[in-house]
């Protein structure tokens, strides 16, 4: 028998074992449900949780800005608008916040036991995901019942680009969540500084207000932001409004390959000597 | 048999103090030599043998230091070593938890490390839950759980908490839950550090017998880190003493745990003093030793000897109330019994001033073979320790002309007395 295990002090910079995750393929799964069914234990509402939380939210955007200070909705009814914004906004800046925490987070059981670690920030796109897919359906309840009342709004054939945007969506949070995860294992500054920007990049998205609300010359730095055209592309599939560029849709793909190859290498290094630092 | 895990000049380095005060400029001077230079790492250079109880110069600290050895397949190897001699470094370096500064480790099969079992049990979620979840984390498939579950939770002894969370288990049923599903993960490696300290005796007893079964029947190898040297020596077969990050003894396991429980000092059976050292209150101890009856201390004692233990002592002051008892220990350091001149009955507590010496004398065949130390207490007052000295003499008995460690039969015990038995035939 030969020597199948051997250990090294480095490796070479592009060596990710894919095999090796594909192996652990299980792990996955179980990650996966494990974060979907711990998350509403010991509560009385359970899974309900999934729907009131955008509910609530909705309902807080349609007090303060749509109410308050009256930012325009592209002339939709306030729930879909909002809705719309938050369900795909809230998948984003979930996935960006538990993944870029992976190794401060994971200590415990990361200093104990081995296996891939990139299984873990898989492991919570994915669950958000679901969770995401719930908060769809409230989406579509609003809006069927705004098509009944008769509201002029009607999906379009960019609807069928959905798949597509939220994979896109997926990669970035996991490409920028990972990269930002294996900086603050040394460094925690990042940690403070991390949650101060996510929060600020919700507002240099448009989600609570549609991107035609900005004056022409502020648009294209509005654009250079990755997620504007996603959430541009969404809301103008779905709801009919907005503006669909091919461009910023490829620049947003490109963008979010290029975060992703970043993101692995940087992360491959780290996983194997970061319990000496974390 | 060939060889199932071989290290070769493994060392790990880890700077001291806080990670975060000029990191970044180490960072960026190591980056600057690596990369822009091509030098190897200027901080792998210095640094300094790893001893806890000494301050250093260096900042930096080799937990481990030029490792080599290898284990052949089938082996139960005992690793033995104080606090931080870099015991759970090797086994973290091992089990790929973090990676070692210099060196390789080869190995062939599949590595499953029991670092503190049930690690990674999620409090939330019920023992059947973690059962798939803790398998899974380990490297097993779903179907292979699934083929061993009744095995598993039958091994753990919990089934009427599998489906309770394990937030409610106790410690002792989360290790026993944990240790059930490392064992039957069947791997050709396992690596096991420090589990069985919160076992029950049971439970303790089962988790040494499976390891037992999986290094002779399946011919796995087994490396065991543990305090517990009565654990240590029943169930590993060689072992390994680790001192300040270095090897510095390796072979069958009798001798290594002998070696490694009296530390730096050799057997002394005779101590003797021409200064006060021992000394308090007018009390001073002269000699003290342990010899066969009527020979030299040099000498070889052997189980079958009458033994003789001498205690000079001079007092500077009379004394009315003093008196002396001995504590008698075996290899482990547990107290076997103790014993004192008072039980002689008529014993006079007075002593005027001079030099007086105690002689205790032991049957032969008293003592198992094996290794024994004493303990001398001077007490006053009846009760009230005046002197303290642990370990103050320690002797080896042997069997016969076999030096102790051969693979001989060792009755259970430390000593061997032997009562009047007697046997007729009544019908």
């Amino acid at each position: 028998m030969e020597f199948t295990t051997v250990i090294k002090p480095k490796n070479k910079l592009f060596e990710v074992d894919f095999k090796e995750i594909w192996r652990y393929r299980d792990l996955y799964s179980m990650f996966v449900k494990r974060d979907i069914i711990t998350q509403y234990k010991q509560t009385i509402l359970g899974p309900t949780w999934f729907f009131i939380q955008p509910a609530l939210t909705t309902i807080m955007y349609m007090v303060v800005f749509g109410g308050i200070a009256g930012i325009s909705t592209d002339g939709l009814p306030q729930p879909l608008f909002y809705l719309a914004g938050i369900v795909f906004w809230q998948y984003f800046s979930d996935c960006l916040n538990k993944t870029s925490s992976t190794f401060t987070a994971n200590q415990g059981i990361f200093g104990k036991v081995y296996f891939p670690r990139m299984i873990v920030p898989l492991a919570t796109v994915t669950s958000n995901l679901v969770r995401m897919g719930i908060q769809f359906l409230l989406f579509i309840a609003v809006y069927i019942y705004y098509l009944i009342i008769g509201v002029d709004v009607a999906p379009n054939i960019y609807i069928l680009l959905l798949p597509l945007l939220i994979l896109m969506l997926a990669g970035l949070a996991l490409g920028f969540g990972i990269i930002v995860s294996s900086l603050t294992t040394k460094y925690r500054d990042l940690t403070i500084l991390f949650t101060f920007f996510v929060s600020l990049w919700m507002y240099a998205t448009p989600v609570i207000y549609p991107l035609s609300t900005m004056s022409e010359n502020r648009q294209w730095i509005m654009a250079l932001n990755p997620v504007t055209g996603i959430m541009e592309a969404f809301k103008y599939g779905a709801l009919g409004v907005g503006t669909f560029d091919w461009g910023m849709l490829a620049y947003s793909f490109g963008f979010m390959v290029v975060l992703l190859a970043i993101g692995i290498v940087v992360f491959n290094k780290v996983q194997r000597s970061f319990m000496d630092t974390v | 048999m060939p060889t199932a895990i071989e290290f070769e000049n493994i060392s790990k380095q880890y700077r001291l103090g806080l990670v975060s005060t000029r990191t970044l400029s180490h960072d960026l001077k190591r980056w600057y030599a690596m990369n822009i230079q091509g030098k190897d790492d200027p901080y792998l250079k210095i640094g300094e043998l790893n001893d806890r109880a000494h301050r250093g110069e260096s900042e930096y600290v080799w937990a481990l230091k030029d490792i080599n050895f290898k284990v052949e397949q089938g082996d139960v190897l005992g690793i033995i070593g104080k606090n931080g001699a870099g015991k759970s470094t090797l086994l973290k370096i091992l089990s790929k938890v973090t990676t070692p500064s210099t060196g390789t480790i080869k190995a062939r099969g599949r590595i499953a490390s029991l670092l503190e079992v049930g690690t990674g049990f999620h409090p939330e979620m019920t023992g059947r839950e973690n059962i798939y979840m803790n398998g899974a984390i380990m490297g097993m498939t779903k179907a292979e759980i699934s083929r061993k579950f009744d095995e598993i939770v039958d091994f753990s002894g919990v089934e009427r908490y599998i489906d309770t969370p394990a937030k409610r288990y106790s410690s002792g049923m989360t290790v026993r839950l944990g240790f059930a599903i490392a064992a039957h993960l069947d791997p050709e490696i396992l690596v096991v550090d420090e589990v069985l300290a919160v076992g029950d005796a049971e439970f303790q007893k089962k988790a040494i017998g499976k390891m037992q079964d999986v290094s002779k029947g399946e011919g796995r190898t087994v490396l065991f880190v543990s305090h517990n040297m009565t654990a240590v020596k029943s169930l590993c077969k060689t072992g390994i003493i680790l001192e300040n990050g270095q090897v510095k003894e390796f072979g069958a396991i009798d001798p290594i745990v002998s070696r490694y429980l009296k530390g730096d000092s050799a057997i002394e059976n005779h101590k003797k003093w021409d200064k006060p050292v021992i000394a308090k209150k007018g009390f001073e101890l002269l000699e003290i030793g342990v010899r066969k009856k009527g020979g030299d201390y040099t000498d070889t004692m052997r189980v079958d000897d009458e033994l003789e233990i001498f205690i000079k002592y001079k007092l500077t002051e009379n004394k009315n109330m003093l008196h002396l008892t001995l504590h008698f220990k075996d290899e482990g350091g547990n107290k076997i019994f103790s014993d004192s001149i008072v039980r002689n009955g008529n014993y006079n507590f007075e002593h005027d001033k001079g030099i007086y010496e105690a002689i205790v004398k032991i049957p032969e065949q008293y003592f198992n073979w094996g290794s024994f130390s004493l303990d001398l207490y001077v007490v006053e007052n009846r009760n009230k320790p005046l002197i303290i000295e642990d370990d103050i003499i320690s002797f080896t008995l042997s069997i016969n002309e076999v030096i102790i460690g051969a693979p001989l039969g060792r009755e259970p015990g430390e000593i061997t007395p032997h009562f009047n038995w007697s046997e007729s035939k009544i019908r």
